[in-house]
Parts: structure tokens; sequence; C-alpha cells
């Protein structure tokens, strides 16, 4: 397989814009990739998209041009953004094409998610009775990890906290102002032990990746960041994800543990490489539990490296350096491509005030979903 | 519980001391809920134990969009809860609400025992609590 790099990179605003639609979203990050790039529509070969709630991407074509290409629509709920990705690199790595685009958009309403058990194959009481909650998941697994490992609820405080600070130094971000950790600590409770702060909310926004053969990104001169490995992976027998009315008593295995060494193995490097990580933090226990199970540390050092700010911009391993979820919003199909922007931009160094000092090399991003599905993208510089 | 009739029918045994309605795979492993339809074939139905330890456990906060059908007309007279999983030992780990007990109440691994409950003004539905000791 042929090295794929990504040689533009866009971003509309995450958060709440009234006067766009979720795909007019993503057409403006579309045009800002291509200007990143200095390319126009026309030269873009294929493209692969998607989103949850916006409707088909393949319809873009009506604003930016109607030139023949190939658009593939992507559905694959909280792995739309990774799994466009992962198609454009395989488009370019196979060497049909040279350059292809992966793109990505949302809007949604307000508050949580609802969801209905019949798309889920779940029963009717299930929902009725209050049990088919996202962010009731997220809880559970927290709350049980926490008393198995030690984890303090000032630790999930902490994870808010930097993660309000990073989004202040974020254009992108949403939520652009810091938060103390006593407001943090002391919000309504939304699912014991997570309050207000420790949960991000559904969101707009687009992000659109442009992806080059090694030759392309010569003959345009262009400023490249490579794509070493991308993983994604479905659930394996006796997880515990969302939407479970019950779970094996035999432990099982985790999508993201799964994703995360198929992704190391595929870069040929460790934890120990990585940079800059983007992990899914759906909520601060998210984050939390993501760093052990993406092998960066043991389960309940945690603890210690947020003491010691080890996952800070200026720390050992940052972690989330624009706020991730928690500061960004989730706008389902563009959220696993904004990790990889922001990788990209930390490693092409225009990341601000924001800006991983030293130079990164090579950046670490992960995204989990429902029902139970993770999707790893390492890349290097 | 007069009046009242349960949220779904099959969920747990008519019986004195009612018990939740699972399914044995041919594998031996224990499925909560009995699955219907085509995934039905095989499975054996198999009534859960009432009594297990509690796995984990959270609260709900505010008032959840449809499909909840809790009690109560809107956020202004939501009544938070408190829902977990149980585990049923050697048998399944079951999500649940539960009942006669605060927050600050629970601990992981505590015991927990079966209930039928009434849940609004139409349904009863199934719940954990903390055992009553004698």
């Amino acid at each position: 397989m042929n090295n794929v790099y990504i040689i533009g990179a866009g971003i509309h605003p995450f958060g709440r814009t009234d006067h766009r639609s979720g795909r007019e979203q993503g057409v403006y990050a579309v045009r800002e990739a291509l200007a990143d790039a200095g390319l126009e529509w026309a030269d873009i070969e294929c493209a692969y998209g998607g989103s949850s709630a916006s409707g088909s991407a393949d319809i873009m074509v009506n604003e930016l041009g109607l030139t023949g290409l190939p658009f593939v629509n992507v559905a694959n709920g909280c792995a739309t953004g990774g799994s466009s990705l992962a198609s454009a690199q395989y488009a370019v790595a196979s060497g049909a094409y040279d350059l292809a685009l992966a793109t990505g958009f949302d809007k949604h309403d307000r508050g949580a998610f609802n969801a209905d058990p019949k798309s889920y194959g779940l029963p009717e009481w299930y929902g009725q009775t209050g049990m088919m909650l996202t962010t009731q998941f997220f809880a559970l697994k927290i709350q049980r990890y926490m008393q198995s490992h030690g984890i303090s609820r000032t630790t999930l405080g902490r994870v808010a906290e930097k993660a309000f600070r990073n989004g202040s130094k974020t254009d992108h971000a949403w939520r652009r102002s810091p938060v103390d950790l006593d407001t943090i600590m002391n919000a309504p409770m939304i699912n014991d032990p997570l309050t207000k702060y420790m949960f991000c909310s559904p969101a707009e926004g687009g992000v659109a990746l442009i992806l080059a053969s090694e030759k392309k990104m010569r003959e345009l001169g262009a400023d490249g960041v490579r794509i070493a490995q991308i993983s994604v992976r479905t659930r394996p027998p006796n997880s515990f994800e969302v939407f479970q009315p019950a779970i094996n008593v035999v432990e099982g295995g985790k999508p993201t543990i799964l994703a995360s060494k198929a992704a190391f193995e595929g870069a040929g490097i460790g934890p120990e490489d990585i940079d800059v990580a983007q992990l899914q933090d759906t909520e601060s226990g998210a984050e939390i539990m993501h760093m052990a199970e993406n092998g960066f540390c043991a389960d309940g050092d945690q603890e210690k490296w947020l003491v010691e700010g080890r996952t800070e911009i200026s720390g050992k391993l940052p972690v989330n350096t624009d706020g991730g979820c928690l500061a960004c919003g989730e706008p389902v199909g563009a959220s696993g491509l904004r990790q990889v922007y922001e990788n990209v931009q930390q490693l092409r160094g225009r990341g601000g005030a924001r800006q991983v000092p030293g130079s990164p090399k090579v950046g670490y991003s992960h995204v989990y979903g429902a029902p139970g599905l993770a999707a790893v993208a390492i890349l290097e510089r | 519980m007069s009046g009242l009739s349960p949220i779904a029918e099959g969920l747990w045994t008519d019986e004195a001391k009612p018990r939740l309605i699972g399914g044995r795979l041919q594998s031996g492993q224990i499925v909560f809920p009995m699955p219907e339809g085509d995934a039905a074939q095989g499975v054996e139905p198999y009534n859960l134990s009432r009594k297990g330890t509690l796995w984990s456990f959270t609260s709900q906060d505010f008032r959840p969009k449809s499909p909840y059908e809790g009690p109560g007309e809107g956020p202004h007279d939501f009544k938070p809860y408190l829902i977990g999983y149980i585990e049923l030992p050697g048998e399944v780990i079951v999500e649940s609400l539960i009942v006669d007990a605060t927050l600050n109440e629970l601990r992981l691994g505590m015991p927990m025992e079966f209930a039928v409950v009434p849940f609004n003004a139409k349904h009863t539905t199934f719940a954990f609590r903390p055992e009553q000791r004698a």
C-alpha cells in the first residue's frame, strides 16, 4: 500500500450556527480544506462523507460543483468520520486515486439524544422505563471504574477544567471560557457522579480533510502529514456498551482496546511514541477510562496523571488539546474528524495559543460510540 | 397493585415471588431479556434469580425524552430515580431501576433483591432494592 498524506484540513466552527444547515457547515469546511491545500473542487477525484442527522453528503456537489466525481455516503454512527477517512485512505493507498476527500458534518437538537428502542433492536419497555440513555451508560461505566481503580470525583472535575481551559484557546471550540473546578464540581448532577459540566452536548459543525498520494503531495509542494495507520473495530463478545439491558457475567473485551492495539501494531510504534492525543471524551470519565484503554497508562494511574498535569498542553502527553468533545460539543458525523483535524494542525505547528511545544511528530486520535465501536488514527510528521 | 398491568408481557413470571424471564443459549450463556422472533430459536426461557449484588449504579436527575413514560407530566413534577446493574451470580448482569434506597446508601457489591413495583398510572415494572435483612 502506498503512503497517504493529509494535505488540506478545514473546519466549520463547532457549536451553534443558526443560519447554516449541517450540510452547509460541511460545504464551508470543504472550501476551507481546498484553500488550505491550494486546490480547486474540480481537482478532487473521489469523496467519502456523511452525517448522522443532517442528511446525505453526496448532495454537497450541488454547492461545490457538478464535477462528476464518485461520492460515497457513509452512515456509520459515531464512526462516520473515521470510516470516511479510512475509505478515502484506501482509495489513495490502493493507487486508484491521487486526491480524495473525507468529510463529516452534523446539526443536532439541544439536549440529550433520545433513542428509539426499535431501531436498536431493543424492546419498547427499555425506553419506556427510562433506562435507554447514553448518559446513563457513561455514568454506570465510570462509577464502577472509579470504585475499582481509586479514581476520585475531583479527577473527573479536573478533566472538564482542562477541557474548557483548552477550549478557550481554540478558534473552532464552542465553549470558549474557562470554568473553575468548584463550579464544575458543584454544578447540577446529570447522572451521578457526572455533573452538567462533565458532559459534552450535542452540537453542530463540519470538518473536511484532503488526502493525497506522495507523488501528488510533492507535485503540489503541499504541507502534508502522513497517515501511519487507521484502525476501526466493532465490539467483541461480552463487552459492556451503550444500550444493554444485560451484560454477561464473563467479562469481555473492549472495541477501543482492539482498535488501539491494531493501530499501534500497524504503525509499528507504541503509546510511549505519541506526542499528542485526542481521546473520546463524551464525558470526563470517558477520557479517564480511554487513557488506559488506549494503552497510555495503567488503570488507576489517571489520578496521579491529572494531579501532575501530564495531560495538559505543556505536559508529557497532551490530551484533547482543542478542548475535545467537552468544549467543542459533539456533532456525531464531524466529531471524529475534528480530532484528526486537530492533530493535523498540531503536527504542522499551526495550533496557535494551544500549540503543543517542542514540535510534536506523532498524533493519536480515538473515537468511540454506539453501538460499541472505536476508530483510531495515528498521524506522523 | 390492583388495576396496574405489567409494562410488557413475558418480562417476569406470574407467581407469588416473581422472577425475571431470561433465556439460556445453547452455549449455556444466560441472556436477558428472552430474545424474540428468529433470535429466540434454540433459546430456552430461563427464570432468573431474585437475589444478586450491585454491579454499578447511577442517578437519573433529568426527565428523559420520549419514549420515557415515567410518572408525572413534565420537568416540573419529575422525580429523579436510581438505576443500576445487578449481578445475578452465575447467570447474567441485568440493568434495572433501583427502589427503596438513596444514592448515598448504594455500594458496589451490596446484596439486592428483585421486586415488582408501580411505575406510572397504568403499569408496574421490575426493580431491585437493597436486600431487607430480617
